[in-house]
């Protein structure tokens, strides 16, 4: 299923808007005009990769500098050991649109306890 | 180069291995560590292993699959560095000759005169320091904290979690104000009287009362506080003394350049263990940080492959992050060459800050409360060139 996200026009770049589901997924606008979906939650603890450094098409974690690639999720770094999800964007009508991916996602281990134990 | 021995197999050596093996160095690599466990992040120890919410596979900051191609010599202690034979002496009697040595041998935790063999009193820096900590906090009681600093504020916001009584002692008039200043070292520490966690200020402790297990903390002011267990968060001092006579001048640890050259040929030291000279401060200054550990070998690894034919970087400004009572702290800079500190977004009420320090209208450090984004942005104007 494609998920609207938000309208390019809103997206400036070198921005990132976040898409609230479970769990979060980011869009990032990088400053040479490419459209990329990772999961927004940092592997290594809970932060929002939205609100990260994004640099060419790395983004830096806000808390502890693990880089992520937003091509292939793949991390550069500790304290991260594991790579994000990639999620397939597609832009139509000027409306950014994103299919989730079906992995499982890899999410630090006190938001994984927390999703396992369901809503609070 | 044929042989780089890297004395110290925590982050910073692993640091400094991963840099050698990425920067096309292909010889023999011997990583020596006196804890016998592979390398291991310290930052969760006093809060989210303390807390049970990690487990000790969580810990590992080697990743899945990862080969290094290094001989690991762990358990066992450098115990000396001869210059004339290029050897690295070992506790076991065994020695590595190495053409390159990395002296990443970190600090050790400071202690209390005679709190030796009593029972109940921890202090916290390495994963088993942890484990006996975690264990005697699961049982509950009063634990009363020496120090106000990092260390000892995650510790009593992690036992104040769990349920613990907690109460938090320091000499100094404000816990914190060494690395954050006065006015901000009092908002952070603030936080322990927002949870009902007690903070006595500007008193020293003149010792521990118990027969074989602690049970109070006798203060100079002639209080005693009753302990079931107490935290000693009292600082590090660089483990260095291996090197005494080798050469290798120290001075509050290792004394290196901007790119970790020590005052000897073919050595570099990194991480906690290593006073390296800052050009932003135009002064040594020894970093006891994650992210100092982590990136600083980068620079020292290619200095030491360089063999001193390298023009040495700048540092990027020291950083470090915390988190205490759910609030995520994080600072970068120097507050200490600071003459202004003023709140630019946020309240220090709501514990929702981002403070900038000047020093002649500069900004020379930043300082966030729950602010990630912020913060982000105001570091990376700091490590502008």
């Amino acid at each position: 299923m494609m998920i609207p996200a938000c309208r390019l026009a809103d997206l400036p770049r070198g921005e990132a808007f976040r898409l609230d589901i479970d769990p979060p997924v980011s869009v990032f606008h990088t400053d040479d005009g490419e459209v990329f979906a990772i999961d927004d939650t940092c592997t290594h603890q809970d932060a929002s990769l939205a609100d990260g450094w994004l640099e060419g098409c790395e983004v830096e974690c806000p808390l502890h500098s693990s880089k992520f690639d937003l091509r292939t999720g793949a991390v550069d770094a500790p304290p991260a050991k594991l790579p994000v999800r990639t999620h397939e964007v597609m832009v139509e009508d000027g409306v950014i649109y994103v299919r989730v991916s079906t992995d499982a996602p890899n999410l630090p281990p006190c938001v994984a306890a927390r999703l396992a134990a369901g809503p609070a | 180069m044929r042989t780089v021995a890297v004395v110290g197999a925590s982050l910073a050596g692993l640091s400094a291995a991963r840099s050698l093996r990425k920067q096309g160095y292909d010889g023999r690599l011997v990583v020596i560590g006196d804890e016998t466990h592979r390398p291991y992040d310290r930052p969760p120890l006093s809060k989210e292993f303390l807390a049970g919410a990690l487990g000790e596979a969580d810990l590992a900051l080697e990743t899945d699959g990862e080969d290094l191609r290094a001989e690991w010599l762990l358990g066992t202690r450098a115990t000396g560095l001869d210059r004339a034979e290029r050897a690295v002496r070992l506790a076991d009697g065994r020695e590595v000759r190495a053409d390159g040595v990395v002296i990443a041998t970190g600090a050790a935790a400071r202690t209390l005169p005679g709190s030796a063999g009593l029972a109940g009193v921890h202090v916290l820096r390495t994963l088993d320091d942890a484990r006996a900590l975690r264990d005697e906090l699961a049982l509950g009681g009063r634990l009363v904290v020496i120090g106000g600093g990092f260390i000892g504020a995650e510790v009593a916001s992690t036992a104040y979690a769990l349920g613990v009584d907690v109460t938090v002692v320091e000499v100094a008039p404000t816990p914190l104000a060494g690395p954050l200043g006065e006015t901000m070292g009092g908002v952070v520490s603030a936080l322990h009287a927002d949870h009902g966690v007690r903070l006595l200020c500007g008193v020293g402790v003149k010792g521990l009362s118990g027969e074989t297990r602690v049970d109070a903390v006798l203060l100079e002011d002639g209080r005693s506080i009753p302990a079931d267990i107490v935290v000693v968060g009292v600082g590090a001092r660089p483990c260095v003394e291996w090197l005494e006579g080798s050469g290798v001048e120290l001075d509050n640890g290792v004394k290196c350049g901007a790119d970790g050259r020590t005052s000897l040929a073919g050595v570099v030291a990194v991480g906690d263990c290593a006073n390296w000279y800052d050009p932003r401060l135009g002064a040594h200054r020894r970093v006891e940080h994650w992210t100092g550990a982590r990136e600083r070998p980068d620079a020292a690894v290619a200095a030491l492959l360089a063999g001193g034919e390298l023009e040495a970087g700048m540092p990027r400004p020291p950083y470090f992050w915390s988190d205490q009572y759910g609030v995520k702290i994080q600072f970068a800079g120097h507050a200490g060459v600071s003459d202004s500190v003023t709140v630019e977004v946020g309240a220090v009420d709501d514990r929702n800050v981002l403070a900038v320090y000047r020093r002649a209208g500069v900004p020379v450090a930043v300082l966030g409360m729950n602010q990630p984004r912020l913060f982000m942005r105001w570091r990376k104007q700091l490590s502008a060139p």
